[in-house]
């Protein structure tokens, strides 16, 4: 039986520039080969009215993503949080996380199995 | 420290390993001598706990088991693939007799030192080079076309180079006080992918965007800034300099520009003359008068004054020069002549870009063109950040001032917010940059005199302390003054990266009786080698940078058995070529050279690694041309000829150059060339950046590999459709030079009319020996880019603009080794 989930993780996706550190940083953390990892940078071309497009990137936590407990239980941040560039992750409970919701749009919150 | 126990070092990138041009605080997690782990040190100002994925992918780069770990020498023919390890001591004394056998028999300048871009090397090549007493260190690239040409082109006109401002300069950063974003940033063709660029951060402007910076993105591509920016000018590749111009045109005739600093500070009051269209100069003036003074028009005198360039003043005292006008001046020997202002001629130059007529050369909308340029010049402050996209085009200098003159008449220049000058920390400064006088230097300047290419191309003579690259390549197969023997090849891949046309680089290398390549893996150019060194990755060794702010040291963490520091490889053997030479130790090197910092290495690394000039430093800003904290005279104004920031540069017009900005079309282009354009009738860009690599870097590492699998080719979906291309299938990209196959990625982040063709591509996983040379020669795009087209100044060549067709590949031709 799985516990109810406490923590996510809040992706401002208007700054994501699908760098991927977030994935290397989780593939060296956790040891994962090429190809796994617990988390994935997707590429969206939107195509607005206008003949108008839009780029995004969205991080993605995978299947394989246990939101670092190691790290967090030590007071640390994801390793993917505390290297992405932009700095548009951030890890924290549900409840505060979806509170920061509030503050701007385009973000996402994820919470991982 | 138990051997058991996990130690966390700091330390500073600056390849190899990460490949980029450094700067970042790393936490090296160290256990039982090897490298476990990999982090962003929180408490560095620059990176500040962040790394990109190329620097977090440590641990698979530095035990690579492909990686090089003892010196090795030919036993095939060149490109067979045929390898015998040596030992270190047996490779030095080899290298050592064949290159003092070549300067013997030829003289050290038949020795070519190629380097690659930007890495912790060019200090270390130059002791190398200069100790063995050849001038010759070659930047690979034709028309050195990425960022020194820049460099050059910026410190002819302003004496100093700038950056945007993202507080780098102060330890608090953002919080310094005085400090302020950018309400604008111009984003000129570059991608946020390169990450750490020039030694900025890239996302340092991610940090500014949050803080409410707004983009104006210039680039033909729909990339990550321009999808976000308020104004993207979606120009066609190579016309670049007409759109800086239509930028200057709105900004200059609605009045926007920065009257105090255009009167105060630049030389748009001298006089130019009418019969000659040259500047009147003091010698025109006064008999015996001094060619290196210029004039103005003093109103109130009612006569031509002089501006001395030594006093940086008018002669006369209390001038207030006109600005604009044409008047009638009289010559020591009797002769009137009409003259009119610098100002008023750069005017004349700008007024020859209507926006009708920019529109129609950069295929950007009139209406963007100026609503982007009164958007940047009302902003207070604006910056500039600007790619390589602006050295590889042939007239890259008449781009690069006229940028320049952008931040410049806005009055931008030096303030917070706006573009600052970049500096070396401190001014300690190891080798010759453009403009500056390093440490490491030739024993005499005849030692200078048969540098490739110095006498052709004034750029080179003055500030640019490299040989030109094409002329270089040249002269390996004329043998014209004189012959090259012998090539020394440091973290460069001439075959895979560096090198336009590789086919006549690999007929150079063959040609050349000795090569030696230093790397950390093999790859197609080190196949050219007759040895090859391994080399140590930033973790293994101590270094410093002074590349601007903040003065670093890189520190030592680990050993990896049977590689070498860069430094180490050029020290050791810079002592054997030169019986003068006076260090003991890379330490000693290293202290010498940080002198003007007033502390020497150890000092440095005890105060954690990291110093700060302080305010009223010259690498310290701001307003140091107020201030008098440039020049070496201690005099307010620019380190130019005139003391001015030159809207009209004193220096080409001596070396008979163009000395305004002004467009001119690229050789490849559908404007240029129309009879190509029938058989080749897109425009083939190159050179877009991937998060995953650098350069021609990481094919072999397999979490960075998997970022970006395959060599990449954007098409819009309607171009490939109209060739019978789908997404991800193979295809050539063909011109007239030749052809590469890439996979396609339909995409319409590119306009329909353009194909960009990612570079560096090689398959470490593939055969090495030739005819495969690592799988080089299928999807190695630089195959359809000439050499031989740089600018008028040597500087600058057509890298992203080119002409091609595309077409699928044959099933057969897909799969095959």
């Amino acid at each position: 039986m799985s516990k109810t989930p406490e923590f996510g993780l809040l992706i401002d996706y208007e700054y994501c520039t699908g760098c991927h550190t977030c994935q290397v940083a989780c593939a060296q953390e956790h040891g994962w080969p090429a190809g796994m990892g617990g988390i994935r940078v997707n590429e969206i071309v939107q195509k607005l009215p206008h003949d108008k497009y839009y780029l995004t990137y969205l991080p993605f936590p995978t299947e394989l993503c246990v939101l670092c407990k190691p790290r967090t239980r030590k007071g640390l941040d994801p390793a993917c949080v505390q290297h992405c560039m932009a700095r548009c992750m951030t890890f924290g409970p549900i409840e505060e996380l979806a509170r920061k919701m509030k503050e701007k749009p385009r973000m996402v919150l994820w919470v991982p199995k | 420290m138990k051997a058991s126990q996990t130690g966390i070092f700091k330390t500073t990138t600056w390849s190899p390993g990460p490949g980029c041009h450094g700067g970042c605080g790393v936490l090296a997690h160290i256990k039982d001598g090897k490298l476990v782990k990999i982090e962003g040190d929180p408490d560095h100002p620059m990176n500040q706990g962040r790394l990109c994925a190329r620097a977090l992918a440590m641990t698979q780069y530095i035990d690579h088991p492909d990686r090089l770990r003892s010196p090795v020498k030919r036993v095939g023919k060149r490109g067979e693939g045929k390898w015998e390890e040596i030992s270190w001591d047996e490779a030095l004394d080899l290298i050592e007799a064949k290159m003092k056998k070549i300067r013997e028999d030829y003289g050290p300048e038949s020795m070519v030192f190629n380097v690659g871009t930007g890495r912790d090397i060019y200090a270390w090549i130059s002791l190398l080079a200069y100790a063995y007493g050849s001038p010759n260190i070659m930047f690979g690239l034709t028309g050195q076309a990425c960022y020194g040409p820049r460099l050059a082109a910026v410190i002819t006109v302003q004496g100093d180079f700038a950056v945007f401002d993202a507080a780098q300069w102060f330890p608090e950063r953002f919080a310094h006080p005085g400090y302020k974003v950018p309400e604008c940033m111009i984003i000129w063709g570059y991608n946020i992918h390169a990450t750490c660029p020039d030694n900025l951060f890239g996302h340092w402007i991610i940090d500014l965007m949050k803080k409410g910076t707004k983009i104006i993105c210039i680039d033909p591509r729909l990339s990550w800034f321009a999808s976000r920016s308020k104004y993207h000018l979606r120009l066609r590749p190579g016309s670049d300099s007409a759109l800086v111009m239509g930028f200057l045109n709105v900004i200059i005739s609605e009045d926007l520009h920065d009257k105090q600093f255009l009167e105060n500070w630049t030389n748009g009051a001298h006089l130019v003359r009418k019969d000659t269209g040259k500047l009147l100069r003091e010698k025109d003036l006064v008999k015996d008068g001094a060619e290196g003074n210029f004039a103005a028009w003093d109103p109130n005198r009612g006569k031509a004054v002089v501006w001395d360039t030594t006093e940086v003043a008018f002669r006369d005292k209390e001038v207030k020069p006109a600005i604009s006008g044409e008047w009638e001046v009289g010559l020591h020997d009797g002769r009137k002549v009409l003259c009119r202002t610098v100002w008023d001629v750069f005017r004349e130059e700008v007024g020859r870009y209507p926006l009708s007529e920019v529109e129609k050369i950069t295929g950007v909308p009139a209406k963007d063109i100026h609503d982007a340029a009164v958007f940047y010049a009302k902003a207070k402050p604006a910056a500039i950040h600007w790619g390589v996209a602006v050295d590889m085009t042939p007239a890259l200098t008449p781009l690069v001032t006229g940028i320049t003159a952008l931040w410049g008449l806005t009055g931008n220049l030096d303030i917070p917010g706006g573009n600052v000058f970049a500096r070396f920390a401190f001014d300690v400064v190891p080798y010759a940059l453009p403009g500056t006088k390093g440490a490491i230097r030739l024993k005499s300047k005849e030692l200078d005199e048969p540098r490739i290419g110095s006498k052709k191309f004034m750029p080179l003579n003055k500030f640019y302390w490299r040989c030109q690259t094409d002329m270089t390549l040249d002269q390996i197969f004329t043998e014209d003054p004189y012959p090259i023997k012998g090539m020394w090849i440091q973290t460069a891949g001439i075959m895979q990266g560096l090198g336009m046309d590789p086919k006549k680089w690999k007929a150079a290398l063959e040609k050349l009786d000795f090569v030696v390549a230093v790397d950390v893996f093999h790859t197609p150019t080190t196949q050219y080698a007759d040895v090859v060194l391994p080399a140590g990755t930033f973790l293994e060794k101590d270094s410093f940078r002074s590349w601007w702010v903040p003065l670093q040291t890189i520190n030592k963490v680990m050993t990896v058995e049977g590689c070498r520091p860069d430094v180490e490889i050029n020290f050791e053997l810079a002592r054997r070529f030169d019986p003068d030479f006076k260090f003991d130790t890379v330490h000693d090197l290293y202290d010498d050279i940080l002198k003007p910092s007033g502390m020497t290495f150890e000092e440095l690394q005890a105060k954690g690694g990291r110093a700060y000039p302080p305010d009223g430093s010259s690498s310290c800003p701001y307003l140091r041309h107020e201030r008098g904290l440039l020049r070496a005279d201690k005099k307010p104004g620019f380190r130019t000829q005139t003391g001015r920031f030159e809207l009209y540069s004193t220096l080409r017009e001596e070396w008979d150059l163009e000395p305004i900005p002004h467009h001119e079309e690229p050789p490849f282009t559908p404007v240029s060339r129309p009879d190509l354009a029938k058989d080749y009738p897109l425009i083939l860009s190159t050179g877009r950046r991937s998060p995953a690599f650098f350069h021609t870097e990481h094919r072999n590492i397999p979490w960075l590999r998997d970022i970006d699998p395959d060599p990449t080719a954007e098409i819009h979906p309607l171009t490939a459709g109209r060739n019978g291309i789908g997404n991800g299938e193979w295809i050539w990209i063909e011109n007239w030079m030749g052809r590469a196959r890439y996979k396609a990625k339909l995409t319409p982040v590119v306009p329909e009319w353009m194909v960009m063709a990612a570079h560096g591509w090689w398959f470490p996983e593939k055969k090495a020996a030739e005819p495969s040379l690592y799988g080089m020669w299928e999807s190695n795009i630089n195959q359809l880019i000439p050499m031989n087209e740089q600018g008028k100044d040597g500087m600058g060549a057509p890298i992203k603009h080119s002409m091609c067709r595309v077409y699928k590949c044959k099933p057969e031709e897909v799969n095959h080794e």
